[in-house]
């Protein structure tokens, strides 16, 4: 009697270059972002220009975080779910650093000037609330923490990155003054990946068992 | 009224005044055999000015004021118009004037600057998304010009008009606006002798991406209110339109005068980033302009025209 032929599993070293990429991949655009001001090619307004560029990265890290999922699932990698926490935690990196730029450079800690932004400005309000939702899923991403909630409640709690996204799409759009493309693509992503959960929900739940 | 000259300015003159004239000179005599437009298109010429009403006010750098512009005909970002600008021809140009006037005209850049006593006047610009630079603007006022034709008792207000040519300006196959851009003045606003009409920058002709050949200069307002490249300036009986406040009218005013108590419904105008300055610094009414300005407004609810 012999075995059935079993797929060969992926090398070790080759995994960890795999994760390697995804984490240098990650940091490039900080690391580009940094070298650029430091050689002050940030244009005349690089504080404005450094504060966007952040949040611009948390918005399409957190877009790359939810097409893992299908991606895994279309092209039949089911590995690459390993670097949903990856991408997630620098998505909240990216989102603090744009959070603490903002406010530390921008306002230079004009805690006054902070508070009315966050009660007058939409915009504001909206971006720190999507910030304030990023935390517990950022605190929530050990191993650790999966085990205590337990799977379910767990992923119950990470679903709430389905509101964050949208509000940071909203968050874009409303600071924008005339072209309304960049926010409106980003939020067209969202939709399709969203639309794809529904879609694989559906086709899952029709399957037999 | 009277137009105080900021005196730490006056003994300033860093280039020899006999050189720009030379230049000029230059330009009229290839103009006189017909080589103006060819020869004007790389042109860089000085021009000829005399120092005028000036803020005494570190300039922001040239690099600065020709790299980080808001001119959606070129495209929406900061450095489109420096970038897409090449292939705008601003010469040969001319200027339709007309409406409510006895002596409606087509005049054409160069005989526009020859017949003009062009002044340097450093003023303060503030856009409206919240940042600020110092410029030495080349020009001359808007109400020599208007003069020149001789407006009846209709004209009220006054409407301007930028070029359209989607050949060379990229933006305008988008319709972020409406184009052409329009903006408009009371004719009060457009008669003031702060209002300039500007035909350089930094004592040379006005680039591409600033504007050029011609563009408004209104200091007191938001830089939008500033219409660049004008191919038409008409003289009207009633509030013309204008292309920010058609897009947004809660957002835009037609008055538009900087003022840090009324805010954008979607930022506060309070505060405004010097361009190469760190810190915010306190945005102030009229745009510090108030002294020379604030007659203008005087009784009308400025929350409500704003």
């Amino acid at each position: 009697m012999t075995n059935p032929p079993r797929k060969k599993r992926p090398s070790k070293a080759r995994d960890n270059l795999v994760y390697a990429l995804v984490w240098l991949a990650c940091f490039a655009p900080l690391v580009w972002l940094a070298w650029r001001g430091v050689m002050g090619e940030l244009g005349a307004n690089p504080i404005e220009k450094l504060v966007r560029e952040l949040g611009v990265w948390g918005l399409r890290l957190l877009l790359v975080g939810l097409a893992i999922t299908p991606a895994a699932r279309i092209f039949k990698q089911p590995r690459l779910v390993r670097f949903r926490r990856t991408v997630g935690l620098f998505a909240f990196a990216y989102i603090l650093l744009h959070l603490v730029s903002y406010v530390g450079v921008d306002l230079f800690f004009d805690w006054n000037q902070l508070w009315k932004d966050i009660l007058k400005r939409p915009f504001i309000t909206l971006g720190m609330l999507g910030f304030l939702l990023l935390i517990p899923l950022a605190v929530t991403s050990t191993n650790g923490w999966v085990i205590r909630m337990g799977r379910a409640a767990w992923s119950r709690l990470h679903r709430l990155v389905y509101l964050i996204v949208p509000l940071g799409v909203v968050h874009y759009y409303l600071l924008v003054k005339a072209d309304h493309r960049p926010p409106i693509i980003y939020g067209a992503v969202f939709g399709a990946l969203m639309a794809w959960r529904v879609w694989e929900g559906r086709r899952t739940q029709r399957a037999p068992t | 009224m009277l137009i105080r000259h900021a005196p730490d300015l006056t003994d300033n003159d860093v280039t020899d005044h006999g050189l720009y004239l030379k230049r000029r000179t230059l330009m009229a005599g290839l103009a006189g055999v017909g080589l103006a437009g060819a020869a004007a298109g790389q042109a860089q010429a000085g021009l000829s000015f005399t120092k005028g009403f000036s803020t005494p006010e570190k300039p922001t750098s040239k690099e600065d004021i020709t790299t980080y512009n808001n001119f959606y005909e070129f495209g929406v970002d900061k450095g489109d118009p420096a970038e897409k600008s090449g292939r705008f021809k601003p010469r040969p140009w001319t200027v339709r004037i007309d409406g409510a006037c006895e002596a409606p005209r087509t005049v054409g850049i160069e005989d526009l600057i020859g017949a003009n006593k062009l002044e340097e006047r450093i003023y303060r610009m503030r856009c409206v998304e919240g940042w600020s630079m110092v410029i030495p603007w080349v020009g001359f006022p808007l109400k020599d010009l208007l003069a020149s034709v001789k407006p009846t008792s209709k004209a009220k207000f006054v409407a301007f008009e930028t070029v359209m040519r989607p050949s060379e300006m990229p933006g305008q196959a988008w319709n972020t606006l409406d184009w052409p851009y329009r903006e408009g003045l009371r004719i009060d606003e457009a008669m003031h002798p702060l209002t300039l009409m500007a035909v350089g920058l930094y004592g040379d002709v006005l680039p591409n991406q600033n504007g050029a050949p011609l563009r408004l200069v209104v200091p007191w307002k938001y830089g939008f209110k500033g219409i660049k490249s004008i191919v038409r300036i008409s003289l009207v009986e009633k509030l013309p339109a204008t292309s920010w406040n058609k897009l947004a009218p809660r957002e835009y005013g037609f008055y538009s005068n900087v003022n840090p108590a009324v805010d954008h419904p979607r930022w506060s105008q309070a505060t405004e980033r010097r361009i190469g300055e760190f810190r915010r610094r306190e945005t102030l009414p009229f745009n510090g302009y108030g002294e020379w300005v604030a007659d203008l407004y005087r009784g009308m609810d400025l929350k409500r025209f704003y």
